[in-house]
């Protein structure tokens, strides 16, 4: 071959390329087009409050949701990641669940009462409740999860809540019994655990059985099929006891990078997703987005922190710890790391919540004051070199935070510059999530985190702030004790009725705001935008996907119809 | 090469054990709702509690026959599932860029080599190192930007469309064609400095040979002396190259496969050593080693074929 000849293989090649990327027409055979006539399907319902407006809701459309990572195992106690539960959610029902305020209500079980001597909680489940495959779901099938999760060869996350069980007692196919050795209040969040089919678990082990794969539940959508690393589809349960949700099918898109998803957001093959910050905030205001998304907001649950290890010497002085919250700008804080999207957090709650003390001490960002209660606890700058110290120790000290979160790196860098004008000295140290966790929260071997917790929706505080979780690996890692508080949480898991219950809680975050064994920083807020096709949607506190199966699409807005 | 071969995989096997942290730490840490027991049962469940010689030997001795385990994620999978499911991906990416790669790069390198300080050779020098330097998962975003949006000429990511499974095969043929433009045009334009510098050189090399200089005073015509003479020997490092670029089939960048979504090894290898799934990360580290002795050895064998002067060297 000739050099020519070479250049103009080289030209061809590249034509090619080129007149692949301009096939333009493809797009037609794209997505899900076709088209067939589809009747929206008589709603019925086995529920006979539903209101009568739900009947004229139209059957049909798909929904398809950006996730950035894949679910790991579709039998919930066996997963501890978000997404799995979250697709978990749409497939198996609880005895209980939380409503749009966040209060507990019936699910599968439609009443429960508990015993005078509050140990024990008898359930009346709700009949007529079919599974996925037909078989009808009663009680067997609770006590079936209940011994399936203390059962030592399941590897279960979830087993603390229901080893405290003495035992559960059938009464009848629709009543159950559970017997607790002790009073204890936050027992009934645990029935929100998914419960699974008896007859298809019974005699496999669970960590080789085809649902971890393929889940048979009896929630609102079936699933359909799982291609790891791509999508997962889901399919509405037309039997569904609570009244057939509205949308046909879900379809959970993995796309594992928040850009691309986005731009796949803007393509339109995607209809739900989570927004950054920066996305949500410089990004959406396009004509063209407003055009076919809605943005929501509403606030997510969990909070940021800096945590203090109170058994180094220099965090032992509470004034110490409140001098650092005063040179702690929150709002700046959530101005640059959150673009506004967030809201100061005074305690373990989020603001909106039940428990949330809105009455705590605050700190509005105050260096004069920092200064001041520093210079109580007998830190001066004797040397003159820029630096407190006291008793010829410097104040300086290393704040650690994880790999990978970029917010809590710019946490770091805007406290150092804070503290810094107080004349302390800090080392920012990034460490990958294993090794921090091991060699340094483990070990207790810290002087300051930047972490966040995510805030469950039962309000115990035992695990991170009672003195007992303070050894070993347990999760008051700063070693936070505080005896009066000791006693309130204790109280407080005995305690079942809601308002003396929030009174302890309460009194324990105003004892957290004065000690400030944290510096509390913010809740950040949940952002995501959805196509403007979908109706009935309305953020609560529980969120947005509390209410999913009455979203619709009305029929002149879809835009898949299916063949089937 | 066995020898070779396990002492590979006792260093892997050593140094992933050595990072701090374990498969049980995903499911435990941080988690107020799992019992102080959970870790301790979960690491009998993995058989993490023995002493690492004697879950090395275990392990070895299942390698043997072949059985690379069950993945310690929560999917319970085995290992070779995992990789099964994700290894076409990686390799039809890998293989559509190669061959691309070579099919610009040779020829653009000779010519380099022929007009060498040309103006030709020059700005195609300057084109194939701003594919060098430019971030890949920048110029993916903009491609995607650009041919994705703006244009609406090209899918943005993934390899299939989501209703692949209803297509007719030449619909899929033509789905996973406009799925590959990007992400392998991307790879590509990353990937031309190198061979086409590669070939560049060395065909510079044999132009300065002795025998090339012989030929011309042979009076034979140039391009026989180019094409028939100087480009067969300038094409033997080349081989080389080949060889050495079979375990990189198997190889994925998480940045690239994160950015196009596309569910390959590079992802499940970072996911598997952040997870500390140590039967995945071995049974990838594996099958790297044996691809890469493999490529060795093939390297070896098609030189001694092609070049006799290798052959006659040895006897």
């Amino acid at each position: 071959m000739t050099p020519k000849n070479y250049f103009i293989l080289i030209l061809i090649i590249a034509t090619i390329t080129v007149i692949g990327c301009t096939d333009k027409n493809g797009e037609s055979e794209n997505a899900n087009k076709n088209v067939t006539e589809n009747k929206s399907i008589p709603k019925q319902t086995s529920n006979s409050n539903t209101d009568d407006s739900q009947q004229d809701k139209p059957f049909g459309d798909i929904i398809f949701e950006g996730s950035i990572g894949d679910a790991s195992n579709l039998i919930p106690i066996l997963s501890t990641d978000s997404v799995s539960h979250q697709i978990a959610s749409h497939i198996y029902n609880g005895l209980l669940k939380y409503d749009k305020n966040l209060k507990l209500t019936g699910d599968l079980a439609k009443s429960w009462e508990l015993s005078n001597d509050k140990k024990s909680i008898t359930f009346h489940l709700k009949k007529g409740v079919k599974w996925h495959d037909g078989k009808i779901f009663n009680a067997d099938d609770v006590k079936f999860t209940y011994e399936t999760i203390i059962d030592d060869s399941t590897p279960t996350a979830y087993d603390s809540d229901f080893r405290i069980i003495d035992n559960i007692t059938i009464i009848d196919d629709y009543t159950i019994r559970v017997n607790y050795q002790k009073p204890f209040a936050p027992a009934l969040n645990s029935w929100t655990m998914s419960i699974l089919p008896k007859h298809l678990l019974e005699n496999v082990k669970i960590t080789e059985s085809s649902l971890q794969r393929n889940p048979i539940g009896t929630g609102s959508y079936e699933f359909v099929k799982w291609n790891p690393g791509e999508s997962i589809t889901l399919k509405a349960n037309k039997s569904y006891f609570d009244g057939r949700p509205n949308i046909a099918k879900y379809v959970l898109k993995i796309i594992p990078d928040s850009t691309t998803m986005f731009m796949e957001l803007l393509k339109g093959n995607l209809d739900f997703m989570s927004l950054t910050p920066l996305q949500y905030s410089k990004q959406t205001n396009t004509p063209k987005f407003k055009d076919n998304f809605e943005k929501y907001t509403y606030l997510s649950n969990s909070y940021s922190y800096i945590g203090y290890n109170l058994r180094n010497e220099l965090f032992k002085d509470k004034r110490v710890r409140q001098a650092l919250t005063y040179a702690t700008p929150k709002e700046k804080i959530i101005e640059s790391v959150l673009f506004g999207e967030g809201h100061v957090a005074t305690g373990p709650y989020k603001p909106d919540s039940f428990w949330y003390n809105p009455d705590v001490k605050r700190y509005e960002y105050n260096l004069e004051k920092a200064k001041e209660l520093l210079t109580e606890a007998g830190w001066e700058d004797s040397d003159n070199n820029g630096y407190l110290d006291k008793n010829g120790r410097e104040f300086s000290f290393t704040l650690m935070t994880n790999q990978g979160n970029s917010n809590r790196a710019k946490i770091a860098e805007i406290v150092q510059e804070n503290w810094k004008k107080l004349g302390i000295k800090v080392k920012i140290r990034i460490m990958e999530w294993a090794t921090l966790i091991n060699e340094y929260i483990d070990k207790r071997n810290f002087d300051a985190l930047v972490m966040g917790w995510s805030i469950p929706l039962e309000p115990d505080l035992y695990d991170v702030w009672h003195s007992s979780k303070c050894s070993g690996k347990n999760l008051n890692f700063i070693c936070y004790e505080n005896d009066e508080l000791d006693k309130i949480i204790e109280k407080a898991r005995l305690t079942f009725d809601q308002d003396k219950r929030r009174k302890l809680y309460y009194k324990a975050q105003e004892i957290l705001a004065e000690d400030q064994p944290y510096t509390f920083l913010y809740v950040p807020n949940a952002l995501v935008a959805l196509h403007k096709r979908f109706k009935g949607v309305e953020p609560a506190p529980a969120g947005l996907m509390y209410n999913f199966e009455d979203w619709y699409v009305p029929e002149n807005l879809r835009k898949y119809s299916l063949t089937q | 090469m066995l020898p070779l071969l396990i002492g590979i995989t006792l260093i892997s096997f050593a140094v992933i054990h050595l990072t701090p942290g374990d498969p049980t730490q995903l499911m435990t840490s941080m988690n107020p709702n799992a019992s102080s027991e959970v870790s301790e049962r979960l690491i009998k469940l993995y058989h993490l509690d023995k002493p690492i010689h004697i879950q090395y030997w275990e392990w070895l001795k299942n390698i043997a026959v072949l059985d690379f385990g069950e993945s310690f994620a929560l999917d319970g999978q085995s290992v070779m599932e995992k990789i099964k499911h994700r290894i076409p991906y990686t390799i039809y990416l890998n293989i559509m860029s190669m061959i691309l790669i070579f099919i610009i790069a040779l020829p653009l390198g000779i010519l380099n080599a022929y007009y060498k300080d040309s103006f030709f050779d020059k700005t195609s020098t300057v084109f194939v190192f701003i594919g060098f330097a430019v971030p890949t998962f920048w110029l993916a975003l903009l491609c995607m930007y650009f041919f994705g949006i703006k244009l609406g000429w090209l899918p943005i990511s993934g390899l299939m469309s989501y209703n692949f499974e209803n297509m007719t095969l030449l619909g899929k043929i033509g789905d996973i064609a406009k799925h590959s433009v990007l992400p392998v045009g991307v790879s590509v334009f990353g990937s031309l400095a190198g061979i086409s510098r590669y070939a560049r050189n060395s065909m510079l090399d044999v132009l300065n040979n002795d025998y090339v200089l012989a030929a011309k005073a042979r009076g034979l015509p140039e391009k026989t002396v180019i094409f028939k003479h100087a480009l067969k020997n300038a094409l033997l490092p080349i081989i080389t190259i080949i060889g050495l670029s079979i375990p990189g089939l198997i190889g994925g960048s998480v940045i690239f496969e994160s950015i196009f979504s596309i569910p390959g090894m590079g992802q499940l290898f970072y996911q598997s050593v952040m997870m500390r799934d140590y039967p995945v990360v071995m049974g990838i580290l594996v099958i790297g080693a044996v691809l890469t002795l493999l490529g060795n050895l093939i390297a070896d064998i098609l030189y001694a074929i092609v070049d006799p002067r290798i052959r006659y060297g040895k006897k």
